[in-house]
């Protein structure tokens, strides 16, 4: 186990040095694309942009500048924005990260647990009403595009009803934990159902399936020879195995979150995390913060496919010896 | 067979824009109409109010009028938003559509060679792939957005203009790449050892022989069962980018954009928001099921997005 934990650990860490260079060369060594003239605005003159290029070492060959980059990014942790000179990138990401993850996790604890739930539900009650409503449901969560269903959640809320039905639902934008854990989740709470809509659906119709093909195995049929329960026979047996494809479409979606959904989620309702504040730096083109918030998202989109291998190994255990 | 229906009706209604923009709406839906009048019980309106509400700044455009003219109402430059939508949706369409099968046909090549030769060409083309993954899709396809869309990027003797609607499917149908390469590469890899191959091999088949004649017969089904769910992500994604204005470039329109313009009127004139939030999620919901139907008839034991 700690030599697959230890291998795994390395191949993350050069894959978090690729997506940095690939970022990197994205935004700096792009065809036909020129940072400076980016920075300096339409119409600058030569001289301005010579200016430019020199006061933000653009002139340099590109490698110094991506090792100039990374070192005032991790090394010396004061890399400072473009846009508004002297302003320190990083204490922006550090204050961004907790919106962001308080984000995802409240809403990846929901739809977890309403995924459990209709799933296990629906492998026992198996060719009733709830196997249609699953898959209608999983659909719909695929075909929703989460920054409509945000704004007509927005509509609903904090519209005319805010008045007197939803009173009760505080304005948007975000509360600290520090003020409260109630506070807190109030603030959370629509963002965090409009993501877990969206992904509970198709969590259940895979988690069912999924059980729906372990009742037919061997060792199934042992647990019931031995006369155990048939709700022990779902829970302890045929659901561990099953998580198995579920933790895996965790980590996947876990990535997705943070660099897409979440993004949209946090401009939707006004929440300041890692996705508003790249969401803005792209407004500016604001190439140090652009890079410090794709890297930070880059990071934990590679520490949670990291963390899913190791429970994949954990779950079944044949995966370490690959 | 419904969601193929709903989806050709849809598709239909789009192609009919002109028609409705000409006959129906008689409006133009790309120039803005910010003092056009509107006739309604003999009186003449203005299409943009001043508003009144709040501090009074801003416009109030026409609410939904449910009849030929202003169907859904106005955005808040004049224009109908009904006829911007079918004009609309043809550009969802058409980008979904292209990048889907820029998508499938480039994940094809990508896990058909990284499958069948195995070894080195394997390795590295696996590696890109890993980076790709574990690169956030949407973060991935927003990096290349912000930097390409504002900017005429020339590949060779093509060139293409800053705003053009090809740089956005081209974005999109490389961004997914790894979504359909990992599958059709994991095919291919147990494709080589089974005995109809092995048999090819032993009869002394060329390599092209084999990838024409042996695998991709087998591999297509797979591809096919992928392009309409892509098309369905792809189309989320590019209204995605246009909403965040870095897809289709105004004065075109795309449901994205168009949503886009409504989030600035959604207290006062939700529709120009709402209506083609719904005409995605539909055509999404449609492709879906489209696709999960032509998996069952091709590919009955395919595991797409997981275990269904």
């Amino acid at each position: 186990m700690w030599r697959f934990a230890g291998k795994r650990a390395i191949a993350a860490l050069l894959v978090l040095f690729a997506i940095s260079v690939l970022v990197f060369l994205i935004f700096f060594a792009t065809p036909g694309v020129d940072p400076a003239a980016r920075i300096a605005g339409r119409n600058a003159s030569q001289e301005t942009l010579a200016q430019v290029r020199q006061s933000f070492g653009l002139d340099q060959p590109i490698w110094v500048q991506y090792g100039v980059m990374m070192r005032h990014l991790f090394i010396d942790r004061d890399l400072t924005s473009f846009v508004n000179r002297g302003a320190e990138v990083i204490p922006q990401v550090q204050q961004a990260i907790p919106v962001t993850l308080s984000l995802v996790i409240g809403a990846a604890v929901i739809w977890v647990i309403l995924a459990l739930v209709m799933g296990v539900l629906a492998t026992a009650y198996r060719g009733t009403a709830i196997d249609p409503i699953i898959v209608v449901l999983g659909v719909i969560g695929v075909s929703l595009p989460v920054y409509w269903l945000g704004e007509v959640v927005n509509l609903v809320t904090q519209s005319r009803l805010h008045d007197t039905i939803f009173a009760w639902v505080p304005s948007l934008g975000y509360v600290s934990l520090s003020e409260g854990f109630g506070p807190w989740a109030l603030h959370l709470l629509f963002p965090w159902l409009t993501l877990a809509v969206l992904y509970a659906g198709i969590y259940a119709r895979v988690l069912r399936s999924e059980m729906v093909g372990a009742m037919n195995e061997d060792y199934i049929r042992m647990a019931r020879a031995k006369g155990i329960g048939e709700w022990r026979v779902l829970l302890r047996h045929a659901l561990r195995t099953s998580l198995i494809v579920v933790v895996s479409l965790f980590g996947l979606d876990f990535g997705a979150l943070i660099g897409g959904a979440a993004l949209l989620t946090e401009v939707v309702f006004g929440l300041q995390g890692i996705g508003k504040l790249t969401y803005d730096s792209l407004q500016n083109f604001d190439l140090p913060v652009i890079l410090a918030c794709v890297l930070y998202a880059a990071f934990f989109v590679v520490l949670a496919n990291f963390i899913v291998d190791l429970l994949y190994a954990w779950l079944d255990p044949r995966v370490r010896h690959v | 067979m419904a969601a193929l229906v709903v989806l050709i009706l849809i598709i239909l209604m789009c192609l009919a824009a002109p028609l409705y923009e000409n006959y129906v709406a008689r409006t133009d839906a790309f120039t803005s109409n910010v003092n056009g009048t509107y006739v309604v019980d003999g009186q003449t309106k203005p299409v943009l109010e001043a508003s009144t509400e709040g501090l009074g700044l801003g416009v109030n455009p026409i609410g939904p009028t449910w009849s030929s003219q202003f169907f859904l109402g106005a955005d808040n430059q004049g224009r109908d938003v009904m006829a911007r939508m079918l004009f609309g949706g043809r550009n969802s369409l058409v980008i979904g559509f292209t990048s889907a099968i820029i998508c499938c046909v480039l994940a094809g090549i990508v896990g058909i060679v990284a499958g069948y030769f195995g070894n080195a060409v394997d390795a590295v083309l696996s590696r890109a792939l890993d980076v790709l993954w574990a690169f956030p899709v949407y973060l991935l396809a927003i990096c290349l957005s912000v930097v390409l869309i504002n900017s005429s990027l020339t590949i060779g003797p093509v060139t293409l203009n800053s705003g053009s609607i090809i740089l956005p499917i081209l974005i999109i149908g490389i961004v997914y790449v790894p979504y359909v390469a990992r599958p059709i590469r994991g095919q291919v890899l147990s494709l080589r050892e089974r005995e109809f191959v092995q048999a090819a091999v032993g009869a002394g088949a060329a390599d092209l022989r084999l990838l024409r004649r042996e695998i991709l017969p087998n591999v297509l089904p797979t591809i096919i069962v992928f392009l309409p769910l892509m098309t369905a992500i792809n189309m989320l994604t590019e209204s995605a980018l246009s909403f965040l204005s870095i897809g289709v470039q105004p004065p075109d329109a795309s449901w994205g954009t168009i949503i886009n313009d409504g989030v600035g009127l959604l207290y006062t004139r939700p529709m120009v928001a709402i209506a083609p939030g719904i005409m995605l999620a539909i055509t999404a919901v449609a492709l879906n099921l489209l696709g999960d139907g032509v998996r069952d008839a091709l590919d009955p034991k395919a595991r797409l997005r997981g275990g269904v």
